[in-house]
């Protein structure tokens, strides 16, 4: 036990008392440790990083928080921590934390070109509001933005969608989970009916077989890692397999280790399915009653935009592929056509359209997919013999296929961040389905989360500029009236033209549509890919950009105004992890400084504007939907004035501080002498995150998605809830009948999501009949062509680049950056490369080096050893690292369904800096 | 010429009787110097202890020669024989260029230069402190496996049950058969006080008897508090209408970032 | 007690008039008196600084390192070796192989001095000349008296044992407690407790013995007044002109490599121990004194003789 100076002298005191006692000197010891924890008071709260969700306890003394620990009781991690979670009392301490609004200010007035100076709050939101006024005339509602985030606590989405969509008639909010968990969403969709995994982290401890695919736990998961690692080691039956196109660290535990060329993820999944069509493994009896076979267009893009006006010349030719791409041999065989064809990307406006096919289609279009051809493609190490990768994927379709062995399917960035993410989703689901291992214990696709909040913010809240709270979705006039009625709004209020997504509203900014965003909670400058696009428009454009921050990071150097922001425990928050668990925390310790949080900031800002200011007649260019007018919001402001509101209400009012909301008060027993510095800044006497909570969990109750009370998540027993809590009780496996009571008696299993359930009929060529068949109950078996990536090495770019994590640092490093012990531990980002194709550039480990894209090059030093091993070909560069910004050369394209960016595979070029 | 005589035999006597006194004290002092080296983590390449204290003539060129400043001079009173190069990891590691460039300039041969592969380098061994250890206790941390260069044979880790929890534990282990005592797993390890560190193995290593050969070879509430007292927050009187002249951020930020 | 070198009545030429030196009374004149002393800082402080340059700031020539290590051993521009000849000596000792580096580069060193400059290390490049320097100049201006009086023959038993312990301890037993490598090592590469033995040396220099370490104790100095008999650069004697003023005495801090005899009879300082630090030359009235080679003067003293024996 360390004693600062000061505890020694407090614990002295006791020594001296004691000691007169008798003690042993180890006595003495303990005596000066209970003496320091005097007067620490302990609580549960959650862990700030990855989509896991462990548990942890918060001592605090004299407004600091003092210890933490990882909290037993927790069933997720049962008094665990990674090094990171270790480490979360000190996040909020760093040296450079922001306690002040800053604004970019030249003789006392904002200036775009001017430097920072401290201002108050009432200055950054008069210039905030001014600006927000002057780009609202100018462009309407698509002409503002938010960049939202999954590390958003619950509350603060919320409130800030609201504020959005039902203030602003905005839909242009998109978080940042739109670049880690949209192309699983899509495919929750797409499949489902219904977004989020049916099973839960017990999976782990019921399987026999856990298959990661892009997932490299060992290292991105560590707590469920630990929990995997224990079940392979207390049961020599279970089985472990890795699939990366890198030898990771989840290979030292794996039994069987696939190292595959990127995207050809898609062609092994088709081989399976194949298989299990040859084998004839088909659980016909689940698929007859509970699924139907579908597929879509295969001529999608790749997400980039349709235009080179705003590409480097370098770029071009990978913009290209947008419109046009030229089938290579593997593509022709798998979308049955010509290689060598060039395919018009006809379906780029509507990518997620898809139909009804019959078995027999589905059968022919997975037979071209046979081991011979799908081991030549997909291979990833040049040094494995064709004959022993053929052998790997073989155990692959045995471990899948055989009867009464349980299989889970984990996967994160690997198949999310794939420009065909929703497809190889899709297809992972596919083989679960075919075989009928799914919404079991034991037995399912589990899609994993990144960040901490990204099911419980961005997807259940629906901060994405297409989603409304609770799975329903801007373009349907069904769900926009569901949310206006819960919200009180008149009919109309909620635009119903689906907003710019996290990257469009980057090129947004780049080409002037956007001229006013705000940042919450998440870096878009350090973590979005082909940054110097997106860099350089925010300092030269015409616009004005607010980043809520805790820390100067990346988007703060090149904000227009900085707002300074209360961290995770200085507020009241929830989160939702992976496995649908809500859990919930109180205020532990004040903000320092002038820091408030988020959610404080986005209600006080509301209280700048009154409904007049949104709820006429709105300029919206593009508006094309029936009972609209083109490109017109109407005026609702006469429903409004029927409905009891005045144009002179402000929209704090309206939103947030309605008569409901005001009834719920604050101070509150529940908060057990914990303080609310939002409640107290707020005033009018209410509690603002009890009410918005009991508010939002109206739009999920009695649809699948139900929350519980507010007190019952901070009650003390309680480590967070499964969701749907149905009477109380938390549901572990979804659209099973014996533990789902949402499906109905009888019916065994049931995917009762209602998303896209209703679908025309066609073949793999296309839709033969448009009317749609309802499927109420059916999940999805989709077919998905391999397709090649949208840029690939050649002879100038001779390397993959893959970015990602590293353990010991979160995302872009903001937080974790601060505290000394992790900073040590990983004090930069490095590039690992295989060692030949190190010597044959002439490099050495530790080398200073270029890396470099068609978009930009950073400098990174060499790493032939450490944790990732790499193939030949291949290099992998974390992204934290703010002096090596990766993202400077990585390439922008998405998965043109999800539109989420594939940071996985670009070509580039390595050399001696 | 007695006298003469005499006054010889007295004289040498005193003189050798002088020398002797000198003699010990001076053995004394470099016994002391010496057996400070036992703590002395060596640059790659250094010979046996004594002979490298014998050998080194502490010019100081395979410092020189090092291009992350990690080899030091022992200055007279730093608790190293004085003058002699030595590194401390928790400050900077040796980084094991692959070209090892500090052992070509030593003159002398107390690096020997027929060390060709960094990996073979034995400068110290990692030791674990296992009650201090994170991963020990049962966290996620492994970070000095991860740092290691040459990880997965100096540092393995292994799964142990985690009797509490269905979590398993991921357990570092040293094998002094790789370590090469570069010390990045010292410098890294994230515990206030390193919970791994280099030391000079004479220290730790113990050794089976010659006489006997293993007739078998090897193939096949955990919570930690940080110490209170961590970097202060940022204390200062804040009021919410008056803006002061400097803030915490300002400085980072307006160097702005370049685009 | 420090008594003052007086000519005696025997080595005084009769017939000669002993003028004694007077300090030039121009500014030109006086940097010219001084010009050895100016040469010798240069140098010693040149070294040092090419040593730090090069240590501390990479400083190179044509892309090779200028001059690397430090007086225990170096390298100059990559090529030459260069190695303390006594510290060598004393690894040897331990009975250690070396690497041949190192043996050569000893061997240039110890050839350099034995052959060509004799005990120049002393007065040209050793850094603690700087230090006893001053303690001597101050102990003039405060004219301390001696403490006591030691034998300058300690040096030669203080060799004898640091060779004799390099064989019972298996260490370079000179090199590890010296003060001259501490001073220099911690110039070069960084300050530790070293300079208090400087200081040492400094209190013992200015208040206990005159030239105390120098000339009495340090025994590399004494290997190099061994090593530095057959040297070629020696101080000529000029018999001739000498009025045995014996100013040169005064400022030696060898007094005893100026025996009169002896150099007049071979022409030039003899002795190993003269430092050739050249504080005799600029201050001897009659000029009687200069640096040359040993054959050139030998030469010259055979010609003056022949000259003295022709009979005129």
């Amino acid at each position: 036990m360390h004693l600062s100076r000061r505890e020694f002298l407090k614990s002295a005191v006791a020594a001296s008392t004691a000691s007169t006692m008798g003690m042993s000197l180890s006595e003495l010891a303990e005596a000066a440790a209970s003496e320091l924890e005097k007067g620490w008071k302990w609580d549960k709260a959650v862990c700030r990083f990855c989509g896991t969700g462990c548990g942890i306890m918060c001592a605090t003394k004299d407004g600091r928080i003092v210890a933490t620990k990882g909290d037993p009781k927790a069933p997720v991690n049962k008094g665990l921590n990674c090094i990171k979670g270790y480490f979360n009392g000190k996040i909020l301490y760093g040296q450079d934390r922001l306690t002040q609004p800053l604004m970019r200010m030249t003789d006392g007035k904002f200036d775009k070109k001017g430097k920072f100076v401290p201002v108050t709050w009432e200055q950054a939101f008069d210039e905030m509001e001014k600006q927000f006024r002057k780009t609202y005339a100018e462009k309407g509602p698509s002409g503002v933005a938010c960049f939202g985030s999954g590390q958003w606590t619950i509350h603060e989405g919320y409130a800030m969608n609201k504020l959005f969509k039902a203030g602003f008639r905005s839909n242009n909010i998109d978080p940042n989970a739109r670049n880690c968990m949209a192309s699983a969403v899509a495919a929750f969709y797409s499949v489902f009916g219904a977004d989020e995994p049916a099973g839960n982290y017990d999976d782990i401890e019921y399987t026999d077989t856990m298959i990661l695919w892009g997932a490299n736990m060992a290292e991105m998961h560590p707590i469920l890692w630990s929990r995997i690692s224990d079940r392979r080691l207390s049961n020599k039956n279970v089985r472990i397999v890795n699939l990366s196109t890198y030898r990771n660290m989840s290979s030292d535990l794996a039994d069987l280790e696939i190292l595959f060329k990127p995207n050809t993820d898609l062609a092994i999944q088709n081989y399976i399915a194949r298989e299990i069509i040859a084998r004839d493994a088909v659980n016909k009896d689940f698929v007859e009653k509970h699924c139907v076979f579908a597929t879509g267009p295969y001529d999608i893009g790749y997400g980039m935009r349709n235009t080179d006006k705003f590409a480097y010349p370098a770029e071009k030719d990978t913009q290209a592929k947008e419109l046009k791409v030229k089938l290579d041999k593997y593509e022709a065989v798998a979308q049955r056509k010509a290689e060598g064809e060039v395919v018009d990307q006809k379906n780029t406006a509507d990518p997620a359209k898809h139909w009804m096919i019959s078995f027999d289609d589905f059968k022919k279009a997975v037979e071209p997919y046979t081991l011979d051809f799908v081991a030549e493609l997909a291979k990833g190490d040049e040094d494995e013999s064709l004959a022993s990768f053929k052998g790997k994927l073989q155990q692959l379709a045995d471990f899948y296929i055989e009867k009464d062995r349980k299989v889970v399917s984990f996967w994160t960035m690997g198949f999310n961040q794939h420009q065909r993410g929703t497809w190889v989703n899709e297809q992972c689901y596919m083989n679960h389905l075919l075989l009928g291992k799914q919404s079991q214990p034991g037995n399912g696709a589990f899609s994993l989360t990144g960040q901490p909040s990204a099911c419980g913010t961005a997807r259940e809240v629906g901060t994405f500029c297409h989603r409304l709270p609770a799975d329903t979705l801007i373009p349907n006039p069904k769900h926009r009236a569901n949310a206006e009625g819960k919200w009180k709004l008149p009919a109309k209020t909620i635009n119903p033209k689906i907003g710019s997504f996290y990257a469009k509203i980057l090129r947004d900014l780049e080409d002037g549509q956007v001229k006013w965003a705000w940042v919450q909670v998440n870096n878009p400058w350090h973590t979005h890919p082909n940054a110097n696009h997106w860099l350089k428009a925010a300092r030269e454009n015409d616009n004005f950009i607010i980043v809520s921050e805790a820390y100067p990071g990346v988007s703060a150097k090149i904000a227009d105004l900085i707002l300074p922001t209360a961290m995770i425990f200085e507020k009241w928050g929830a989160f939702g992890n992976a496995e649908r668990r809500t859990q919930q925390w109180r205020q532990q310790v004040p903000p320092p400084g002038q820091a408030r949080a988020d959610v404080w900031q986005t209600i006080e800002f509301s209280k700048r504007f009154k409904v007049k200011d949104f709820w006429g007649e709105q300029k919206l260019p593009g508006l094309k939907a029936d009972g609209y007018e083109d490109n017109k919001l109407p005026s609702v402001m006469d429903e409004a004035v029927k409905m009891g509101y005045s144009p002179e209400d402000s929209l704090y009012k309206v939103l947030f501080a309605t008569p409901d909301n005001l009834k719920v008060k604050w101070p509150d027993a529940v908060a057990k002498g914990h303080d609310n510095h939002v409640a107290a800044l707020l005033g009018d006497g209410w509690f603002p995150e009890k009410a918005l909570w009991q508010e939002y969990v109206q739009f999920g109750r009695g649809k699948g998605k139900d929350l519980a009370d507010f007190d019952i998540y901070h009650g003390d027993n309680i480590r967070g809830m499964k969701w749907p809590v149905v009477d109380g009780k938390e549901v572990a496996w979804r659209f099973n009948e014996q533990y789902d009571p949402y499906v109905k008696k009888g019916a065994g299993f049931e995917f009762y999501g209602d998303l896209f359930k209703a679908i025309p009929t066609g073949n793999l060529d296309g839709i033969t009949d448009p009317k749609p068949v309802p499927l109420a109950g059916k999940a999805k078996i989709f077919y998905r062509p391999y397709a090649a990536p949208a840029e690939q090495p050649d002879t100038n770019y001779d390397l993959w680049l893959c970015t990602g994590r590293v353990l010991e640092h979160w995302h872009s490093g903001t937080m974790t950056r601060r505290v000394p012990e992790l900073h040590r531990a990983v004090p930069a980002a490095v590039m690992w490369i295989h060692p030949a194709d190190a010597k044959s550039r002439g490099l050495q480990r530790n080398d200073l080096v270029w890396i470099e894209s068609r978009r930009g090059k950073v400098k990174v030093r060499v790493e032939t050893g450490g944790r990732n091993k790499m193939v030949k070909g291949y290099v992998y560069v974390p992204f934290f690292d703010e002096g090596v910004l990766i993202n400077r050369v990585t390439l922008d394209t998405t998965c043109p369904i999800s539109k989420e960016s594939d940071y996985k595979k670009c070509a580039v070029k390595v050399y001696k800096a | 010429m007695e006298k003469k005589r005499r006054d010889f035999l007295l004289k040498t006597a005193q003189g050798a009787a002088l020398a002797a006194c000198g003699g010990l004290i001076w053995t004394h002092l470099l016994r002391q110097e010496a057996s400070a080296a036992a703590l002395a983590l060596r640059p790659p390449g250094a010979l046996p202890e004594n002979d490298f204290a014998a050998q080194c003539i502490k010019c100081g060129q395979c410092t020189n020669a090092c291009p992350y400043d990690t080899l030091k001079m022992a200055t007279a009173g730093s608790n190293m024989p004085v003058g002699t190069p030595y590194f401390e990891p928790r400050k900077v590691p040796c980084y094991m260029c692959p070209d090892i460039p500090c052992v070509p300039p030593c003159p002398t041969g107390a690096l020997t230069k027929s060390l060709k592969d960094i990996n073979k380098a034995r400068m110290g061994l990692a030791v674990i402190d296992e009650e201090n250890c994170l991963s020990w206790l049962g966290l996620r941390c492994e970070v000095c496996y991860r740092v290691c260069p040459v990880k997965g044979k100096a540092i393995t880790v292994e799964n142990h049950p985690r009797k509490i929890s269905k979590h398993a534990m991921f357990v570092p282990l040293v094998h002094a058969e790789h370590c090469t005592g570069c010390g990045l797993c010292e410098q890294a390890c994230p515990t206030q006080e390193a919970a791994i560190r280099i030391i000079n193995p004479s220290l730790v290593q113990g050794k089976i008897g010659e006489h006997y050969r293993l007739g078998w070879t090897r193939e096949d509430a955990i919570t930690q508090d940080f110490a209170a007292g961590a970097a202060p927050a940022p204390a200062q009187p804040s009021s919410p209408d008056v803006a002061p002249k400097e803030a915490p951020g300002m400085d980072t930020l307006n160097k702005g970032i370049e685009y | 007690m420090h008594a003052q070198v007086q000519p005696t009545e025997e080595e005084a030429k009769p017939g000669r008039v002993v003028r004694l030196y007077t300090p030039p009374a121009t500014l030109s004149g006086r940097l010219w008196s001084w010009r050895y002393l100016i040469l010798r800082r240069v140098t010693q402080l040149g070294i040092l600084a090419m040593f730090f340059g090069t240590a501390r700031y990479g400083w190179e020539v044509a892309g090779r390192p200028l001059l690397t290590g430090n007086l225990s051993a170096s390298e100059f521009l990559g090529v030459i070796p260069m190695a303390d000849p006594f510290a060598v000596l004393q690894q040897l000792l331990t009975m250690h192989v070396l690497d041949k580096e190192v043996l050569i580069g000893a061997a240039i060193v110890l050839g350099f001095y034995a052959l060509i400059a004799g005990r120049t290390f002393c007065a040209w490049v050793c850094p603690v000349n700087l230090v006893t320097d001053a303690a001597g100049w101050l102990r003039a201006k405060l004219r301390v008296p001696d403490f006591c009086s030691l034998s300058r023959n300690i040096r030669y038993w203080l060799l004898v044992l640091a060779l004799i312990l390099s064989v019972l301890t298996g260490v370079a037993a000179f090199e590890w407690v010296s003060p001259i490598s501490m001073l220099h090592r911690e110039i070069v590469f960084g300050i530790g407790l070293g300079l208090t033995a400087i200081a040492g040396i400094f209190l013992l220099d200015l208040l206990v013995v005159k030239h105390g370490w120098c000339g009495h104790l340090c025994p590399l100095g004494a290997f190099y007044s061994l090593v530095g008999r057959i040297a070629q650069l020696r101080v000529r004697f000029d018999d001739s002109s000498c009025t045995r003023c014996a100013e040169c005495v005064r400022v030696c801090p060898e007094p005893k490599v100026l025996d009169f005899k002896l150099a007049a009879e071979n022409g030039l300082v003899a002795s190993g121990e003269c430092t050739n630090c050249a504080r005799c030359i600029p201050i001897c009235p009659e000029n009687s004194l200069s640096f040359n080679f040993r054959p050139l003067i030998k030469q010259h003293n055979s010609t003056a003789t022949q000259q003295a024996r022709r009979p005129s």
